[in-house]
């Protein structure tokens, strides 16, 4: 029942409001209905309402009393002393326990009275009786975990029956299907929940880092970042007006969290949820393959195309919902076939690039030699999502042509992914190899090196 | 994901984002709609695959006829909630009514009687999804957690008087899925009028 829609026309209030308003006038439910006529149980204590004279009053019906309904009576002696004397409420006050009667939630002895007043008043026992038949209504709510598969499943047989004059693009799905994935995690974990501590990890170039922080922390790491999307598109910031020391994924995570005036709490979904939304809608109208599809998102330090940069967003909400579902014990799925080829795709395509990178930085002992260009390493990916890419290894736009193979690496994509997200480290990477040792581990850590906070 | 009170707006953009062509709005569409979808049909017709089969001729039936939805005749919420309900009965009535053909077991009163409680159950599901907040918390607390009147006020940090005005005003709302409604609009589904 975490579903809490909109109100519709059940306004607070609809159905007492007219109950309320007969009580006004007439002091009393509508004498016609109740069957306590002048002369009726409650009738004398009432006085003033007038009885419709066409009307042939009913007879009340008879009091149900205790000597009447076979229960024992109790003995003298049990009378006696402090108990309560039988409660005597007004009529006011009996039709307001209706409700809390039908859902066995009073009192013994209210529920004494509320039983005795319903031998007297029909109106109150027409009610009841509804009321009690109402809670039979009350079903445990069913488990809401859809199958995210059936998203895929569900918007792919409409859009075959209509195709869309503006299509999501390719590109852009595995972001839409990551979002929508996490968002039903989301949906299904409890408040304290949000507060579980996660450890984020990643690869810093040498060894492993961590950062811990909570599952809404990590939504916020997630805002913050696809930010930078929605700041190449024009649209709004997350951050406002916090300015963050660089406008790198981390600098603007670190000045999200600080900066918050309370600790990252589950309000945070609506506003995450919204700009994921907002992305996946306006790139659609942007990402025609011409026009904004080749704008760059800058990343602080680097900048990828929007197609690019839409592909490692679904990539990180992936790794951080998996993140999520560890700390709160919730099973995760990896992303589908062909949304997982793309992001080892994604990552192939800049591994050049990571590569070119450590050795300036004097990560990598290695050298190109200068004899033998055009070196190269063969990326075998098994599993669903797979497939093979031949990574450059001396040239870092990645366009240099390979030449020779000099290494070749087999391993699961899953298994890639998180090497590539840094939560598996370059030494222990579950690696089938042969050929040139130096190159694959230079390729392995420049793998682990794509990751950061 | 469900807001509260989300305005009429976001309805009316939705049709028209929809009637565009808008792939993406489908996907909006169906994050906001697919539990409630989904859990109707389950509702009625007490089936996983049955449910997802309602599921996806919801979310075509919107699709491919944006227009069929008027903003001026109440939430987008309760037209698909309607829709569902509709489609879901349809499918139960002939489901049973295929296998009371293969067996000469039942009777069609008994069918009836069945798809009048599916029918029924789903809606009374709605009204508890939709009701107002605080009357679904004292519910919740009264009936699943078994507090008497007096504990969930104290829970609810509201007066006793206010605790036994929810518990009765939500059971009335609940108390109206039994309605029966003019063919095709099933009651409970506010709005629809």
């Amino acid at each position: 029942m975490s579903d809490a829609g909109s109100a519709d026309r059940f306004e607070h209030g609809e159905f007492e409001d007219e109950d309320d308003k007969r009580e006004q006038e007439h002091g009393r439910p509508e004498p016609q209905e109740g069957h306590g006529g002048p002369g009726g149980p409650d009738g004398p204590a009432n006085g003033g309402t007038v009885q419709d004279p066409d009307r042939t009053p009913r007879i009340p019906m008879p009091r149900a009393s205790v000597e009447d309904s076979g229960r024992p009576l109790p003995a003298p002696a049990d009378l006696g002393g402090p108990t309560p004397a039988p409660l005597d409420l007004e009529h006011r006050v009996l039709t307001s326990l209706l409700g809390a009667w039908a859902l066995a939630a009073c009192s013994p002895e209210e529920t004494e009275a509320v039983e005795a007043h319903l031998g007297e008043c029909g109106r109150c026992a027409d009610e009841a009786l509804r009321l009690r038949d109402a809670v039979g209504l009350l079903h445990p709510p069913e488990s809401l975990d859809l199958d995210p598969a059936l998203r895929t499943r569900v918007l792919d047989g409409c859009l075959d029956r209509r195709p869309p004059r503006i299509p999501v693009p390719e590109w852009a799905a595995p972001y839409d299907a990551e979002t929508a994935r996490l968002d039903a995690l989301l949906q299904d974990i409890g408040a304290t929940e949000w507060h579980t501590p996660v450890d984020l990890r990643w690869f810093d170039g040498q060894s492993p880092a961590t950062r811990r922080t909570t599952v809404a922390g990590v939504i916020a790491h997630l805002l913050s970042v696809d930010g930078l999307v929605a700041l190449a598109l024009g649209l709004d910031d997350p951050l406002g007006d916090t300015v963050a020391e660089s406008p790198t994924p981390g600098a603007r995570t670190e000045a999200y969290w600080r900066t918050a005036h309370l600790p990252p709490s589950r309000s945070l979904r609506t506003p995450w949820r919204e700009q994921t939304h907002d992305l996946v809608r306006t790139v659609s109208f942007a990402g025609g393959d011409s026009g904004s599809a080749r704008l760059a998102v800058s990343y602080g330090d680097f900048e990828l195309p929007l197609h690019d940069a839409m592909v490692d967003r679904a990539f990180e909400c992936w790794v951080h919902a998996e993140d999520i579902a560890d700390a709160v014990d919730y099973p995760y799925e990896p992303p589908a076939p062909r949304h997982l080829h793309r992001m080892i795709d994604l990552a192939a395509r800049v591994l050049p690039t990571a590569l070119d990178q450590r050795r300036r930085t004097g990560h990598s002992a290695q050298q190109p030699p200068t004899d033998r260009p055009g070196r190269g390493l063969r990326l075998e990916i098994e599993g669903s999502g797979g497939g093979e890419w031949v990574i450059p290894l001396d040239s870092a736009a990645g366009v240099g042509s390979v030449e020779h193979e000099v290494a070749h690496v087999a391993l699961d994509g899953v298994e890639f992914c998180r090497l590539a997200a840094g939560h598996v480290p370059p030494a222990e990477a579950a690696v089938g190899q042969v050929g040139d040792k130096e190159a694959i581990r230079d390729v392995l850590f420049a793998a682990a090196s794509l990751s950061r906070l | 994901m469900a807001k509260k009170d989300a305005p009429p707006r976001w309805d009316r953009k939705m049709q028209q984002r929809l009637a565009r062509g808008e792939a993406a709005a489908l996907g909006e569409l169906y994050d906001r709609f697919a539990s409630l979808v989904h859990g109707l049909a389950h509702r009625v017709l007490g089936d996983e695959r049955a449910a997802d089969g309602i599921t996806r001729e919801v979310f075509a039936h919107v699709w491919e006829h944006p227009e069929s939805y008027d903003p001026k005749q109440g939430p987008l919420r309760s037209w698909v909630a309607t829709l569902t309900h509709r489609l879901a009965v349809q499918r139960l009535r002939a489901t049973e009514t295929a296998a009371l053909a293969q067996d000469a077991g039942g009777t069609t009163e008994e069918l009836e009687r069945r798809v009048r409680r599916a029918s029924v159950a789903a809606r009374a599901d709605y009204i508890v999804q939709s009701m107002p907040t605080p009357l679904r918390a004292a519910l919740e607390l009264a009936y699943f957690q078994r507090r008497d009147y007096r504990q969930t006020a104290a829970d609810l940090g509201v007066t006793e008087d206010e605790a036994r005005r929810r518990l009765r005003l939500g059971l009335q709302l609940l108390s109206t899925a039994h309605d029966a409604g003019a063919p095709g609009a099933p009651p409970g589904y506010g709005g629809a009028a």
